[in-house]
């Protein structure tokens, strides 16, 4: 009897209609708990204000309250950092992944797990010594490398522009990494007699470059912007590590900062909640735009 | 060829493991990344009842540890087996809200600080009161302090010292100037003596803090405080900004002060500036001593503590500021004996003799200043002079106290982030303009809510 069950129960999960289910079923269970239930909550929380015990709905008194010039400020540090980042994260390990697939490197493997290790360190550490590094002390090593070279010392954590030079130099540091071997295994797929051909053709290095690599690097360069812009409008961490929450006239305040410091730290859940979902729509729509201008949903044959 | 590549390069990442847990280690002491601080008191003891306790400061969980120890001793029919759970600053709090909000996995005791303490006294609150415990011995300790965790009358936390602030006087640099400290007797002698600091040792008298350290200690000196009492916002009052112009004076007319290393007095670059004779003087509270001790060996037997200069329109002569209130929550399953227990490890006469002994803090319960067990020998002692308490006495009845209002945070906020900046760093707002806009940001969260 049992096997005859057990030969059913197979015979319905091997169908060609159940399968395609059965095997995206626990990304659909994990996703529906872990992202969409939390996020509709996002929302319900955002017309409440929630104090202990005491929740109550508020319409869209929270939603009036975002508009003013701490929100600006976030948005416009979170949407620079966002752009450079994306800049330099995208075109330095193009750079460096042509070079580290070339003949004329020698110690690949070390330059890879050197170039990797930032990003398998805890960024509490990596805050610690880039404060210290960059402390305003005349001391510490960057204002002694300045210095060297002929500048005054700089107070770096004070400072509007270099607030933002040290996040965007540790989010370098810690995702270069990363995309030079996303940009390695993209460099991988290029068949190598296109190289020849080219060669025979007479192409120069940046012919090359411009005609084969590029092409070939469009989906992972499209990959790789899509994700730089959305982990670019949620930083947090390089900011929180370098100032603990508050830094001075809110140089490195960000919208996920800003979430943090009105959400949690001043117990303003709600509140919390509607930037939160403010930061979504910019996300979302920003994401969208680049996709459309870059034809990532068009189909191959189009 | 290839095996020996491997080896180097295992052998440099082991290298830069190592390095950076290092590092890690030396610069976040009191704070460890996770909860794997524990400490446990009453392990062996059969039938005792679990306690948790949650801090954020490794020295206050040692300090509990203890006085259930001697609580086991002392009260065997009531043992407790106490768990304390020592998280990262930041952490602790949000777990704490987290914890209060969702109405589960809070511990039984928390210590909160003060400037988070409004944050946990919104809504219906998840404190339990502690006014059976104080209100009986009320006369005993400094009220100033007590009030500071009360909210409708009722004290929702136990403060672990008086925090009353003071000048710390580095003597050395202040003989090579001249300058008799005694001397000092209000904030113009203090300007006075400052001048001729800078001009014979070309050091700063002191330096200020970007934080709130750098102004709120001197606000409520003066008689003055973010929120009146009624809970009203009084940031941009007039006495504020007076206050706010001296300590731009000091900083950016009689260029006698300058701005705090680091930008606060907890920080790395801030105790290796002192521990160098940086400066001849900060005033910062009572509680600072443990930093000296800890952080600052070099200035041993040099440090000399007299109370703050006076302003010629307040009798004010201290402020108690920073601190830690130590709350009961709701979610306990045994609040009385919590509360019994919070009582004997603070807000006893022994429990108080021991927040000095063990952690060096002025006791709020002004009776034991006077106590024999306080004169007993130790490295405060060794390392300042021999009439701490003494200061304390002298300053008792002039002691200021500070309003806290469910929006201080906010107000903390706005001056951690945009008044000290733009004022004194910046300066690109005066005094006036910086505390009227800040004031403005709060008054629109204010409005808003009511």
């Amino acid at each position: 009897m049992t096997p005859k069950k057990e030969n059913k129960l197979l015979r319905f999960l091997n169908s060609k209609k159940v399968v395609p289910y059965v095997f995206v079923f626990p990304f659909i269970l994990s996703f529906t708990i872990l992202t969409l239930y939390p996020t509709i909550q996002a929302v319900i929380m955002s017309f409440q204000r929630i104090l202990p015990g005491n929740v109550e709905f508020i319409g869209l008194q929270n939603y009036s309250r975002i508009f003013n010039d701490t929100f600006y400020k976030a948005l416009a540090n979170s949407t620079i950092y966002m752009i450079l980042t994306v800049l330099i994260l995208i075109s330095i390990p193009i750079l460096l992944a042509i070079l580290l697939d070339s003949k004329l490197v020698r110690f690949k493997t070390l330059f890879r797990s050197a170039l990797f290790i930032p990003a398998l360190t805890s960024i509490i550490v990596a805050g610690v010594i880039f404060r210290l590094v960059f402390s305003e002390s005349e001391n510490a090593i960057a204002n002694q490398i300045i210095g060297f070279l002929g500048f005054e010392p700089v107070q770096w954590q004070f400072t509007a522009w270099s607030g933002m030079f040290l996040m965007v130099m540790m989010a370098s540091w810690r995702w270069m990494g990363v995309n030079v071997l996303y940009f390695l295994a993209g460099l991988q797929n290029i068949p190598k007699e296109l190289y020849e051909s080219a060669d025979i053709d007479g192409a120069n290095m940046y012919q090359k470059f411009r005609h084969v690599t590029l092409p070939f690097l469009k989906p992972i360069i499209i990959f790789v912007t899509t994700i730089s812009i959305i982990g670019g409008f949620r930083v947090f961490e390089e900011s929180y590590v370098i100032w603990q929450g508050n830094s001075p006239g809110n140089i490195g305040l960000t919208l996920v900062g800003l979430l943090y410091q009105q959400g949690i730290q001043q117990n303003d859940m709600g509140f919390g909640a509607a930037i939160g979902v403010i930061l979504l729509l910019i996300i979302f729509i920003v994401s969208i735009i680049y996709l459309l201008l870059t034809g990532a949903f068009k189909r191959g044959d189009e | 060829m290839n095996k020996k590549m491997l080896s180097v390069i295992s052998a440099l990442l082991l290298f830069s493991v190592f390095f950076l847990a290092a590092c890690s280690g030396g610069s976040e002491d009191s704070a460890p990344a996770n909860a794997d601080d524990v400490k446990t008191a009453g392990e062996d003891i059969e039938d005792a009842t679990e306690l948790s306790f949650w801090t954020f400061a490794g020295t206050h969980a040692t300090f509990y540890a203890n006085a259930a120890d001697r609580w086991n001793k002392e009260n065997p029919d009531k043992a407790i087996k106490l768990t304390v759970e020592n998280y990262p600053f930041d952490q602790m709090h949000n777990n704490l809200l987290m914890a209060l909000q969702s109405g589960s996995g809070a511990p039984d005791i928390a210590d909160i600080e003060l400037a988070k303490f409004p944050n946990f006294l919104k809504g219906d609150v998840q404190l339990e009161p502690l006014n059976d415990l104080i209100e009986p011995e009320l006369d005993s300790f400094m009220e100033e302090r007590i009030n500071i965790y009360a909210k409708d009358g009722k004290y929702y936390g136990a403060p672990t010292h008086l925090g009353a602030s003071v000048v710390y006087y580095n003597t050395e640099i202040m003989d090579e100037a001249g300058v008799d400290i005694d001397s000092i007797k209000t904030w113009d002698d203090y300007v006075e003596a400052g001048k001729k600091v800078v001009e014979k040792t070309g050091k700063p008298m002191t330096t200020i803090a970007d934080n709130w350290y750098g102004i709120w200690p001197y606000v409520a000196q003066k008689g003055s405080d973010f929120f009146n009492e009624n809970g009203k916002l009084t940031l941009d009052n007039e006495k504020n900004i007076e206050t706010l112009e001296f300590i731009n004076d000091l900083v950016n007319k009689h260029k006698i002060a300058e701005l705090a290393p680091g930008g606060q007095y907890h920080t790395e670059e801030f105790y290796g500036f002192m521990n160098d004779g940086g400066q001849a003087s900060l005033v910062i509270p009572m509680y600072y001593m443990k930093d000296f001790t800890t952080y600052m060996p070099d200035l041993e037997g040099k440090i000399q503590i007299r109370p703050m200069p006076k302003w010629s329109d307040s009798d004010y002569q201290s402020v108690t500021m920073g601190g830690t209130g130590t709350a009961v929550t709701s979610q306990s399953e045994h609040v009385e004996l919590a509360k019994e227990f919070l009582y004997f490890a603070k807000l006893s006469k022994e429990g108080n003799i021991q927040l000095w002994k063990e952690l060096g803090f002025d006791p709020p319960r002004w009776d034991v200043w006077e106590d024999p067990a306080m004169r007993e020998d130790n490295v405060y002692y060794q390392y300042f002079h021999d009439d701490i308490f003494d200061v304390l006495l002298s300053v008792k009845d002039n002691v200021a106290g500070i309003q806290l209002s469910e929006y201080t945070p906010d107000v903390l906020t706005e001056i951690d982030s945009n008044i000290m900046h733009k004022v004194l760093r910046e300066k690109s707002q005066t005094p006036e303009e910086a505390l009227k806009q800040s004031a403005d940001t709060v008054r629109q969260k204010i409005g808003d809510q009511n």
